[in-house]
């Protein structure tokens, strides 16, 4: 009844707004480029940009649902920063945590408002999305993630070092048991048990398993050479136990002693699952944690797609089993969603989850966008229109 | 005089209204029974058509042949075999029906034969009970407590001699086939211990006396006299269990390892058809995975369906038996 009663004056008002809008477009659409932002942003230039993007624009007119579909990577986040949205603007989204590759499948045929993928989208997906829906496809990073080595060996008090070697040497099935002396050499100080390896993976295809066999295939010989296709969200791996979801892998790790799997870092931090340092490019021995994530997602230059692999960073201090995830977008709304008052309302959800959406990310385990990036994924998001006029305009009125 | 007649007035219209309401309710009810089953009917053949068109890109991949007769799953390479999954479902199902069939009869007897009453329904009770346990819940209790209680029973039986017999092979992690087995034995007791006590009771109790006054001895009497009466029944308990324990998802997923794999041991890790497709499903990208997933789905459905058209004839066989021996 609440909830209603505060819809109303909310209707009336975006009925006035929606006319208003109509009339400047009919005005303005000639000559756009007065003050839109222009439509590539890579070529934007923060001082030419009319609307500050780090500051969260008034809420939209908006008060329907907003749906998406995607990832389960990021799912606690999105869910955590739906439930903040929604209190702070009424405004509902409900996001499904189907899979990157429903995600994905949603995202073309356009069911969905937004999607959630942990991989960019493929180049056929891309084509696909864009012939079918008229309207170029947007990758938007929002967070980054690490995927941590869990393990369950009993009697160790300190975090146990994985080079990479040594996990593509456990994952192929070479090395079996804990008192192995590849493991002991990156392990002074620490006396293995007599205890066999088990592997843990994940049994749905997963972007978590993505991200980590993307690594793998860069770090080990051994797994390149043993696993065809050697990543993928699914894998044909050589050894192990399967795990339904990083719930499946870790009650796996947890229930066997000896075993050893991937699971995220938020996952892992929640749950109390022990897990190792890996060493990464530099020669470095890396903790898992927001810091060396984000450290990691610090890159030298930003692709324009704006979609990357962060594993096996150069950064010094960076962890390396990273990957970001991503929200997918079409450009040109109108050609996609019928109703504009919604197009606003994502693209305003976005910038929140961007400038406002920090704090829940990191108590969950997930690293933020490093500044660069963030301004890079900030006026990607300006050029998504609604016939041909940046909904930032219309928001930041 | 009266009470004559007054008898006739009201018996001959009650007679009139029943004759009527049976002309007009009689057919309406048919008409209506049969488009409701009808209806089941075609839902079943509807489902049955429509996932065998959904998996019928497949056919562009691989013929059905080698689809059935694959031994490789790797949707990543794009090689689907549907014979590891149609492996583990049949082992699972048949060590659980080793397990549970023994104990349910064990149960079934004890409740009906042995107990006195005030025992045997709250044992009864209890079993019945089994079945309200959701899956999911079967699932985590097998993967918290069942695995981690048969991981040294099942490396101490692999060290062992008995461990150079293939099925009892190394090496154990722990989730296996076994583990899937003893889950499903669980969830199909109370079916199976409540339709052998149904049939059991239905002995008729002329025929027992009858055993008894003969001289027979209360397991003479069950011997002879309840256990053949009962055996089409009791068979139907089973094929009941078989077929939830094939078609049992949720809580295979949890403790059966899930790999692709063919392995002789019962100790070893292996996957079923019904949780392959909960697992894979949601994520299943690959070109053709999908359709590989509803094929495995009619397997899964021809495997039920073969299940209970042999499970209907051999109870026909013993009913037609029984009541041939049956001399009322």
């Amino acid at each position: 009844m609440n909830s209603r009663t505060q819809r109303r004056p909310l209707l009336t008002f975006a009925v006035a707004i929606s006319a208003l809008l109509a009339a400047c477009n009919g005005a303005g659409s000639p000559s756009p480029s007065a003050t839109a932002v222009p439509s590539v942003a890579g070529s934007v230039a923060p001082s030419v940009n009319p609307v500050d993007l780090t500051q969260v624009p008034p809420k939209p007119a908006y008060s329907g649902a907003i749906t998406a579909d995607g990832a389960t990577f990021p799912q606690p986040v999105y869910e955590q920063w739906a439930q903040d949205y929604a209190a702070e603007t009424g405004i509902q989204i409900s996001y499904t945590g189907g899979g990157s590759g429903q995600g994905v499948k949603d995202f073309i045929a356009n069911i969905v408002q937004f999607a959630g993928s942990d991989a960019p989208l493929k180049d056929t997906e891309k084509a696909d999305a864009e012939s079918k829906n008229g309207s170029p496809a947007l990758h938007i990073p929002t967070v980054f993630g690490a995927i941590v080595m869990a393990y369950n060996v009993g009697g160790i008090s300190k975090p146990i070092n994985f080079s990479p070697e040594v996990i593509g040497k456990i994952f192929t099935g070479q090395i079996k048991n804990w008192n192995d002396p590849a493991i002991a050499a990156d392990n002074a100080g620490i006396s293995f048990p007599n205890l066999a390896i088990t592997v843990a993976h994940r049994s749905d295809g997963s972007g978590t398993t993505n991200a980590f066999t993307t690594y793998l295939c860069k770090v080990s010989t051994d797994w390149k050479a043993k696993v065809n296709p050697c990543s993928g969200k699914e894998v044909s791996w050589p050894v192990g136990l399967g795990g339904k979801g990083n719930a499946g892998v870790s009650t796996t790790i947890t229930g066997t002693p000896g075993a050893l799997g991937y699971i995220e870092l938020s996952y892992a931090m929640q749950n109390n699952v022990p897990f190792g340092n890996v060493k990464n490019l530099t020669g470095n021995w890396i903790t898992p944690s927001l810091e060396s994530t984000a450290a990691a997602a610090q890159f030298p230059t930003i692709p324009d797609s704006l979609t990357f692999d962060a594993s096996n960073t150069s950064v010094a201090d960076g962890y390396p089993i990273t990957t970001a995830t991503w929200i997918l977008m079409y450009q040109q709304q109108d050609k996609v969603n019928p109703d504009e008052k919604q197009a606003d309302a994502v693209v305003h959800f976005l910038i929140w989850a961007l400038d406002k959406g920090g704090t829940d990310a990191n108590t969950l385990g997930y690293a933020t966008l490093p500044d660069a990036l963030k301004t890079a994924a900030l006026n990607r998001i300006a050029t998504i229109t609604y016939n041909g006029v940046p909904i930032v305009n219309a928001l930041y009125k | 005089m009266t009470a004559e007649t007054a008898p006739a007035p009201v018996d001959r219209p009650g007679a009139i209204v029943r004759q009527r309401r049976i002309s007009l309710g009689d057919p309406l009810l048919a008409w209506a029974v049969r488009i409701l089953s009808w209806i089941a009917l075609a839902a079943i053949l509807v489902m049955l058509i429509d996932t065998a068109i959904n998996s019928g890109k497949l056919l562009e991949h691989e013929s059905v042949l080698d689809f059935l007769t694959g031994t490789v799953w790797q949707p990543a390479s794009v090689v689907y075999g549907a014979l590891p999954f149609v492996y583990g479902t049949v082992v699972t199902s048949l060590l659980a029906l080793l397990l549970a069939v023994p104990l349910a009869l064990g149960a079934a007897l004890l409740v009906n034969e042995y107990l006195p009453r005030r025992v045997a329904s709250p044992l009864a009770y209890g079993i019945e009970l089994l079945a309200a346990v959701p899956s999911v819940v079967y699932g985590f209790w097998g993967i918290l407590v069942l695995v981690p209680f048969l991981r040294p029973i099942q490396q101490a039986i692999a060290a062992s001699p008995l461990g150079t017999i293939p099925i009892f092979g190394g090496p154990v992690a722990g989730p296996s086939y076994l583990a899937a087995g003893v889950i499903l034995a669980i969830m199909i007791l109370p079916i199976v211990t409540s339709v052998a006590r149904d049939a059991m009771n239905a002995t008729p109790r002329l025929q027992r006396e009858g055993a008894l006054a003969l001289g027979a001895t209360h397991w003479e009497t069950i011997r002879h006299v309840v256990l053949p009466f009962a055996r089409g029944g009791i068979l139907a308990g089973v094929i009941l269990g078989l077929s939830r324990a094939i078609g049992e998802t949720i809580a295979v997923l949890f403790v059966i390892g899930n790999q692709p794999q063919i392995n002789a041991s019962i100790f070893a890790p292996g996957y079923s058809l019904p949780s392959v497709i909960a697992s894979e499903f949601a994520e299943a990208n690959q070109p053709f995975h999908p359709e590989a997933l509803i094929a495995l789905g009619v397997v899964l459905f021809a495997l039920s369906f073969a299940v209970n058209v042999a499970a209907r004839r051999v109870v026909g066989r013993f009913e037609a038996k029984a009541g041939g021996a049956d001399v009322r």
